[in-house]
């Protein structure tokens, strides 16, 4: 994805500045190989597999979107089930009038992108934990305002028409490419972003949000744009949701367990890194299945896993793993090295979580 | 009189909300930190208390001289390890690790407690009965009680931060920790104990809870966490009689909805709450000399 982007010419000077410490070229193809061979899964492999995977899509794609808000732009949001319940209902509204709920996921997406304005411009007013709460409040909201339309299917949801002519084997099969594509597309949507002037800019604000704003960088925009991006992703998310499962239930999915999941999954895997997420969702994809038969037993371990990993080993599962061996498989940042011999590497750029920002702060 | 009748039965609800919600609002006016397990904690004051009572055979009303202190002894030790722990690691991980124990909290007890909701003290006279003015109101002896207990416990709270020795350390502490720690109190100490008094009045609204209604383990979140919430933000944030006034508010919008149509009585509550965040985002007791 990446090549090093040597300063060719000024190669004699006394460094140079690369995306990442080792040459990631490799991992752009190694990308696009994994993607090519999961988009062949289901001609090689049992639908149970497929099914199982597009649930780890659709929590791969969710946990993306709150490792964006959390860990790039410092936004704990504990009520993204707003969109994922949102997104379920826009494909559903748009199956009933007759549209294909494939078809539906990209309006899904910018539907809830649009409504992330309002809302943010609600929920902007308050700071981090009250922030928090009160997007939780917002959910509950809009949870009991779609529970009054009964042409919907009120308080008990309904089936989600628009499949009577697929074929079963075939209908999983595009649930499963709906899936991959959504999240596909949110990972080089959050990368490209990140590599970009917003990435620059929140990392600006969470080394230092004063100075940044000083800097003139528009931190409020900023973190709207990361709200919208994410609403987005996950109203897509609860697209393919709906679509799964064939049927749309308000408390299922307006269920506070999709904030829970994505956020436990992101910060076990590493919250502020494009692959914390990936490894966070490959972790609980196993215990969930592992656990399957002690009811919630999962989210209970999910849960603690994650106040430990919060607690004592805030860079994740992928810090480790990024401590050891630099490696940066979507590399966002920049090394600074010296002399282009071995680093006495500065490196900037959105990959330290940002959990790290207050640690040597007193408490306010 | 029906309408009369929603707004007396709100505002002593009201008494019940500003119960759930002082806790939300001591632990974030001291340490800045803003419990996301607040409501799961209640639940489990409640659920303890129909432990004492069913196993213990301590009498449903005094079964909170054994809960409260049981709390406020897991509230200094929550406050001196997991939540000072997720503090000195800035505000994103506190949220993380309270969300985190919120979840936890709530699953436990559903895995071992099993999905039953179940109240406390069904049947006696004060839970039970009620009495009436004129032919259309009535009013249940319990919500008198418990808007009585409220209006005594933020009075004391008030009166303790403001008056007593050990309050203005609190106030101290909540204005500056290392200016504290200099003049040679521990400031960790002072906000256990902040957390342990936080913790009581957490007990008081779960086991208010379970005798007004009926607690199950999502009770926590659905329930109390949102609505102490919306009182705090209604009221205005770190203000103790603001609290009242915005469980009060957010009682009688919710008995005014419910008045309309049954099913509107959270739907009502929740947009008086985003109506405050649009009008007057810094609540309505909020003035401008306020510390």
């Amino acid at each position: 994805m990446s090549v090093a982007t040597d300063a060719g010419p000024r190669r004699a000077e006394a460094f140079r500045v690369t995306r990442s410490r080792r040459n990631v070229a490799w991992t752009g193809i190694a990308a696009l190989i994994v993607v090519v061979v999961l988009a062949m899964f289901p001609y090689i492999v049992y639908s149970g597999t497929t099914s199982i995977l597009v649930q780890a899509f659709i929590v791969l794609t969710m946990a993306s979107m709150w490792n964006l808000l959390a860990g790039y732009a410092g936004l704990v949001s504990v009520g993204q089930q707003a969109f994922v319940g949102l997104g379920a209902y826009f494909v559903l509204i748009l199956a009933i009038n007759g549209t294909s709920p494939f078809a539906a996921l990209p309006v899904a997406a910018i539907g809830c992108g649009v409504v992330a304005l309002p809302l943010w411009w609600l929920v902007s007013r308050l700071r981090s934990g009250y922030f928090a709460i009160a997007t939780w409040v917002l959910a509950a909201t809009i949870m009991l305002i779609i529970e009054r339309f009964s042409s919907i299917g009120g308080g008990t949801g309904m089936p989600l028409p628009g499949f009577s002519g697929f074929d079963p084997t075939l209908l999983t099969a595009y649930t499963y490419w709906a899936g991959l594509a959504v999240t596909v597309l949110s990972l080089v949507a959050i990368y490209l972003l990140l590599r970009g002037r917003l990435g620059l800019v929140l990392t600006a604000i969470r080394d230092d949000e004063v100075a940044a704003r000083s800097s003139g960088a528009r931190v409020g925009l900023a973190r709207m744009l990361v709200f919208l991006v994410a609403g987005a992703g996950c109203g897509a998310a609860g697209g393919v949701l709906a679509i799964s499962q064939l049927q749309v239930q308000p408390s299922a999915v307006f269920s506070v367990q999709w904030t829970a999941e994505m956020a436990f999954a992101t910060i076990i895997g590493g919250l502020g890194t494009i692959e914390g997420p990936i490894i966070g969702t490959a972790v609980y994809m196993v215990l969930q299945q592992t656990l399957a038969s002690y009811n919630a037993w999962y989210l209970i371990i999910l849960g603690l896993v994650a106040i430990a990993v919060a607690l004592f080993a805030r860079r994740g599962l992928w810090g480790l793993v990024d401590t050891r061996l630099h490696v940066r498989l979507f590399p966002v940042g920049y090394w600074v090295r010296l002399g282009g011999e071995h680093p006495g590497g500065v490196r900037t750029g959105p990959a330290r979580p940002a959990l790290a920002r207050n640690r040597n702060r007193k408490p306010t | 009189m029906a309408w009369v009748n929603a707004i007396i039965q709100g505002v002593l609800t009201g008494g019940l909300y500003a119960l759930f919600a002082c806790g939300l609002s001591l632990m974030f006016g001291v340490m800045k930190v803003v419990n996301l397990a607040h409501g799961d904690l209640a639940v489990v004051a409640g659920y303890l208390a129909i432990f004492v009572i069913t196993v213990i055979h301590v009498p449903v009303l005094w079964s909170f001289l054994v809960v409260v202190p049981v709390m406020a002894v897991i509230g200094y030790a929550l406050q001196r390890t997991l939540i000072q722990r997720s503090l000195n690691r800035g505000v994103l991980t506190t949220l993380i690790v309270t969300f985190g124990l919120s979840i936890v909290i709530e699953n436990a007890l559903l895995q071992f407690f099993t999905a039953n909701s179940r109240g406390i003290g069904a049947g006696l006279p004060l839970v039970q009965d009620s009495f009436s003015i004129g032919s259309q109101i009535q009013i249940a002896y319990l919500l008198v009680v418990i808007f009585a207990v409220a209006v005594v416990v933020l009075s004391g709270l008030q009166y303790f931060l403001s008056r007593s020795k050990y309050g203005r350390l609190i106030r101290a502490t909540a204005d500056d920790q290392e200016a504290v720690q200099l003049a040679g109190a521990d400031y960790r100490h002072v906000f256990g104990i902040a957390a342990a008094l936080a913790f009581g009045t957490v007990a008081l609204g779960g086991i208010a809870y379970g005798m007004y209604s009926q607690l199950s383990p999502t009770t926590g979140t659905d329930t109390i966490l949102l609505f102490a919430f919306a009182a705090v933000v209604i009221g205005g944030l770190g203000s103790l009689w603001g609290t009242l006034l915005g469980g009060v508010v957010l009682g009688v919008a919710q008995q005014i909805g419910a008045q309309i149509n049954i099913s509107y009585e959270l739907l009502a509550g929740y947009l008086v709450f985003l109506a405050v965040l649009v009008f007057r985002p810094q609540g309505l007791t909020y003035r401008k000399a306020q510390s």
